[in-house]
């Protein structure tokens, strides 16, 4: 067995140190009738390295891999080219194989890097301060909608219906058993996101109020207005951002007046992964940070006074404060966050730009394409790298006929909204920095023969 | 003083005297590290782009960016530098032992990080037509199934994504059933050496926590859980082996006593690496337990995450798993998801993620459990027990080990600080360990020890690197027994001393600014 190190001499000699006559003898306390002697039902015995590597290839194989064709799916999870170094910087034993930075004398790598991740999310959601991650955007979405009842202590929060259905579908899920009650509604396509019709709908018993931005549409609001009204009927403001390249190109929410700002970090250093781990994002006020879920590395001095960092304000967690947490969150995306940082660290101010630019531009492009097939309109006003086509028929089966084609051509609004008559026509197209000119031809070509 | 042709000394000299500080502030090998933005600035890059296609007016709805964001760029060779040098200012599994109880710090093959980033897995995404994912979904099913497999339960929730969200899964669940029932109990017991996390999903729930105590021996006091039991009480959550590193040996009769009131069994399977193989969850009466594979299984704990808490529940709570399942329905693997949910899954309590859950991990998992087999996994849990139980009566000599007595322990071993001099404790011994080259154990967890000290050394641990680790605790025991006031100002030989955690929560400094001299100069 390769990975125990372990031989027959050590364990007897063990064995006699610690006065027991077997490996077994040491489960004197599993009650006979719980033990497994037997073998274990139907599992195999180990295997070599280069088994389990073809075993796991063929799975693999069976897979369309985005990279081998023409690709336009975005919804949460959007392909990026991720610099060879960050895979690489990520994989050292340091990094990879420590724990959380408990110990902070030996751990100083992780937690300047937290650091120095909370400033990067910080600014770009334009917040005063980030934690060090959650699990995801659609989780850290419902820890902003808990953070919002214990501020303003209202239970009452009105969910855009520009947010991610699986994001709503999991704040509806938490809601039910946390006692919020949530006000939300399915999409409409039309060219301006909902944002004047939620801020006629703020009132005194509203907690908080969410909003997408780019929403799910790929549509972009003006926030300015509706912050000012929530702010004026003692609520707030929850942005939601799943794509933070466009925030490269675009107003960042905090500056528009959003108290807490959360997201999906997966764009920035981590693929596409089939959904998971992804890095859930979480800004807000320096005024709300004691009310925030989640890990904070924070900067102080050693016994010499040099500068370090260590985890604080941990009376907050679970593992001081049990069932008086902010958030019962432990295990957080600590790896998903460095690829995020370290990404975001080779782009710098003037890369994120320029690779939000090369979005914009690309999706531009395609949507001018796409808008010339007979029948074909474009829903939104506006767009970052993501946007909905509103198709002459139902757009699912438009998409299984084009992946039949090996063209992943987009998610179709009837995957997301079931059953929404109203949406099922309706085609969301992201287009990044990986699509190719030719890629947008291929798409074009295979819209045009599914239509016809 | 020995010298070559070219009058090069080739043997050290006696030094006359002690080092001058450098200049750098380096010292050799250790580097220090500026932050990001103290190096970096907004007009470099690591990245290039290929020509943009020309610009035309752009389509931001007049939302365009107005000033900029402040981020700190750097090229390819700095980033490598910068995040090297970071890296080696950490301990890790890599270069020793770690023997963090509850946290099961073990070698991490790499074989399944090769499989992980197979493009078929790593490069596909979520809501790619399910035609175009048969094998993510395959793979998903198999890994599913030896967790079931392994657990002895029923089936099993894919989409947790730690041992956390895992028992939110697991309560949400319970709640479900209970409200499925009409019955609106209130209460959660967890044991007082429970892990924070348990009283603080419960609470979450809106559930009301209770304590249940423990016995001498360590375990649940089964007559205070007896007598606590009523209709008011929805679940209890048993970690099992428990945090003290010990094995509920009454384990089927505390299942049988929550069930005959009403209640039901949520098992806090962060422990499970001490039985995998060996012990079924499912045989000791439990309804759901959360299985985290970033410690059984393996998958890298990465500074603190990403991990993975797939949850096994028993047949009464399996109509209330959450959304999506992914089933197999003859050669095609489909996804249940809230649409097509109501068919056969209309009493599932709903989604908890976006999208399917750690596929990153499930590969890493599945990698694993397929290189181990049934032989292997026996055998990693069997080295596991072993390795403590050797650590435990190695150390019960110079160090008090409140359960020693009650016979041999599960993975970890439990110590208490008794006997330290007066005004030595556990964190001076633990900042000891550092500068021997070690992390730390847990250090005052679980409660229910004076100064706890929770030993989890792992089956991928060798005699010899196991006797060195005892030989340097001993050393470092026998310090602290014998006041060496040294130990307070440990460690000394870290990239930092001790730090100052009460400044950092007194006057939080969460993201870095630029000093105020150098605003002003801009």
């Amino acid at each position: 067995m390769r990975y125990l190190p372990l031989a027959d001499a050590d364990r007897s000699e063990m064995l006699r140190a610690v006065g027991a006559g077997s490996i077994e003898a040491l489960f004197v306390d599993v009650p006979e009738a719980a033990r497994l002697d037997g073998k274990i039902h139907d599992l195999p015995d180990h295997a070599s390295e280069m088994a389990v590597e073809r075993r796991l290839t063929a799975l693999a194989r069976k897979n369309l891999v985005a990279g081998d064709v023409p690709f336009f799916l975005g919804c949460g999870a959007y392909r990026h080219h991720i610099p060879a170094s960050v895979d690489h910087l990520i994989q050292r034993g340091e990094f990879l194989t420590s724990y959380t930075p408990y110990q902070p004398e030996i751990a100083q790598g992780t937690l300047q890097a937290l650091f120095e991740f909370q400033t990067q999310v910080a600014r770009l959601y334009g917040c005063d301060v980030a934690n060090a991650s959650m699990y995801d955007g659609s989780t850290a979405c419902w820890e902003a909608i808990g953070m919002a009842r214990r501020i303003t202590r209202r239970g009452k929060a009105l969910l855009s219906s520009g947010l991610h259905p699986h994001y709503v579908s999991v704040a509806r899920t938490m809601a039910r058993f946390t006692g919020d009650r949530l006000e939300t509604g399915a999409p409409e396509l039309r060219p301006e996101p909902d944002t004047d019709a939620l801020a006629e709908r703020v009132d005194g018993e509203t907690s908080c109020v969410v909003v997408q931005y780019p929403d799910i549409l790929g549509r972009i609001g003006d926030l300015s207005a509706l912050a000012e009204r929530c702010h004026a009927a003692g609520a707030l403001l929850v942005a939601v951002v799943t794509e933070p390249v466009a925030l490269g190109l675009i107003r960042a929410p905090g500056e528009m007046g959003a108290d807490i700002v959360v997201g999906e970090g997966q764009s920035i250093g981590v693929g596409l992964n089939f959904g998971g781990p992804y890095v859930g994002l979480f800004a807000t006020r320096d005024k709300y940070v004691r009310q925030m879920p989640g890990r904070l590395a924070g900067e102080t001095v050693d016994a010499e006074g040099k500068r370090g960092f260590v985890l604080t304000l941990s009376t907050r967690e679970q593992h001081i404060r049990r069932e008086k947490a902010t958030s019962n969150i432990c295990t957080n995306s600590g790896l998903c966050a460095l690829a995020f940082s370290i990404h975001m660290t080779l782009l710098g101010e003037k890369g994120l730009r320029q690779l939000a630019e090369a979005n914009h531009r690309r999706a531009s492009e395609a949507a001018e394409r796409l808008t010339g097939i007979a029948g074909v309109t474009l829903v939104n006003s506006s767009f970052f790298n993501e946007f909905t086509l509103r198709l002459p028929k139902e757009a699912r089966p438009v998409v299984r006929a084009m992946a039949e084609g090996r063209v992943l051509g987009g998610v179709s609004l009837g995957r997301l909204y079931p059953g929404e008559a109203s949406l099922a026509n309706g085609l969301v197209v992201a287009v990044t920095e990986t699509v190719t000119g030719e890629d947008i031809e291929a798409l074009a070509a295979a819209l045009e023969e599914a239509l016809a | 003083m020995t010298m070559n042709k070219e009058g090069r000394p080739t043997r050290p000299e006696v030094a006359a005297a002690g080092p001058a500080p450098t200049f750098t502030g380096n010292r050799a090998l250790m580097l220090e590290e500026p932050l990001l933005f103290e190096i970096g600035d907004g007009e470099t890059t690591g990245v290039d782009f290929d020509p943009a296609s020309p610009a035309g007016d752009d389509r931001l709805g007049g939302l365009r960016r107005n000033r900029p964001i402040g981020l700190a760029g750097l090229s390819e060779p700095q980033t490598v530098r910068h995040y090297t040098r970071l890296s080696r200012q950490n301990y890790a599994i890599d270069l020793g032992l770690f023997p963090l109880g509850s946290c099961t710090m073990k070698h991490n093959p790499r074989l399944c990080e090769r499989m992980a980033r197979l493009p078929g897995f790593a490069d596909i995404h979520p809501m790619q037509p399910v035609d175009t994912v048969q094998g993510a979904l395959e793979l998903i099913v198999e890994l599913g199934r030896w967790l079931v497999t392994l657990t002895g339960m029923h089936s099993v929730a894919m989409s947790p994504k730690a041992g956390a969200h895992g028992e939110l899964c697991g309560l949400l669940a319970i709640r479900a059933a209970l409200e499925a029932r009409g019955d609106a109990r209130q209460v959660v017991l967890v044991p007082e050496s429970a892990h924070g996390t348990n009283p603080a999903t419960a609470a979450f729930v809106r559930y009301r926590v209770e304590s249940i105590p423990a016995n001498a021996r360590g375990r649940v006091d089964l007559e205070a859980l007896r007598s606590r039991l009523g209709p008011d009480v929805a679940a209890v959550m048993i970690t099992n082996p428990n945090t003290c590193g010990l094995f509920e040996p009454d384990m089927v009769a505390i299942s049988d006593l929550v069930h005959a009131a009403g209640g039901l069994v949520y098992c806090d399977g962060a422990n499970f690496n001490a039985i995998v193989g060996r012990v079924r969850p499912g045989d000791l009466g439990i309804d759901a337990m959360h299985i985290n594979l970033h410690k059984t299984f393996s998958t890298p704990h990465g500074g603190g995450g990403p991990g993975a808490g797939p949850v096994v529940f028993s047949e009464a709570l399996t109509p209330f798993a959450p959304l999506p399942f992914v089933e197999r329905q003859g050669d095609h693997y489909a996804l249940v998801e809230e649409e097509n949910a109501g068919e056969h899954h209309g009493s599932s309590f709903g989604r908890m993620v976006a999208f399917h859950g750690q596929m990153g991990m499930f590969s890493r998992a599945l990698a694993y459990i397929l290189s181990h087999g049934a032989d292997g996994l026996r055998q990693v849990s069997g080295d596991a027990v072993l390795n403590a139980n050797y650590v435990l009566r190695r150390l019960e000599d110079v160090l008090d080990a409140p359960f020693g007595a009650s016979g041999p322990c599960m993975h970890e071993a439990l110590f208490s600080d008794k006997g330290f001099a007066e005004g030595l404790s556990t964190l001076d011994l633990a900042k000891g360990l550092i500068d021997e080259g070690y992390h730390p154990m847990t250090m005052y967890f679980p409660l229910v020890v004076h100064g706890a000290m929770l030993v989890e050394p792992t089956e991928t641990e060798s005699k010899a690197a196991l006797d060195e680790f005892i030989g340097a605790l001993r050393s470092v025991v026998e310090r602290a027994k014998a006041g060496d006031e040294s130990l307070k100002a440990a460690p000394f030989h870290a990239p930092r001393r001790r730090l100052d955690e009460t400044q950092a929560a007194r006057k939080p400094v969460l993201v870095w600014k630029e000093s105020p001299a150098a605003e002003a100069a801009e």
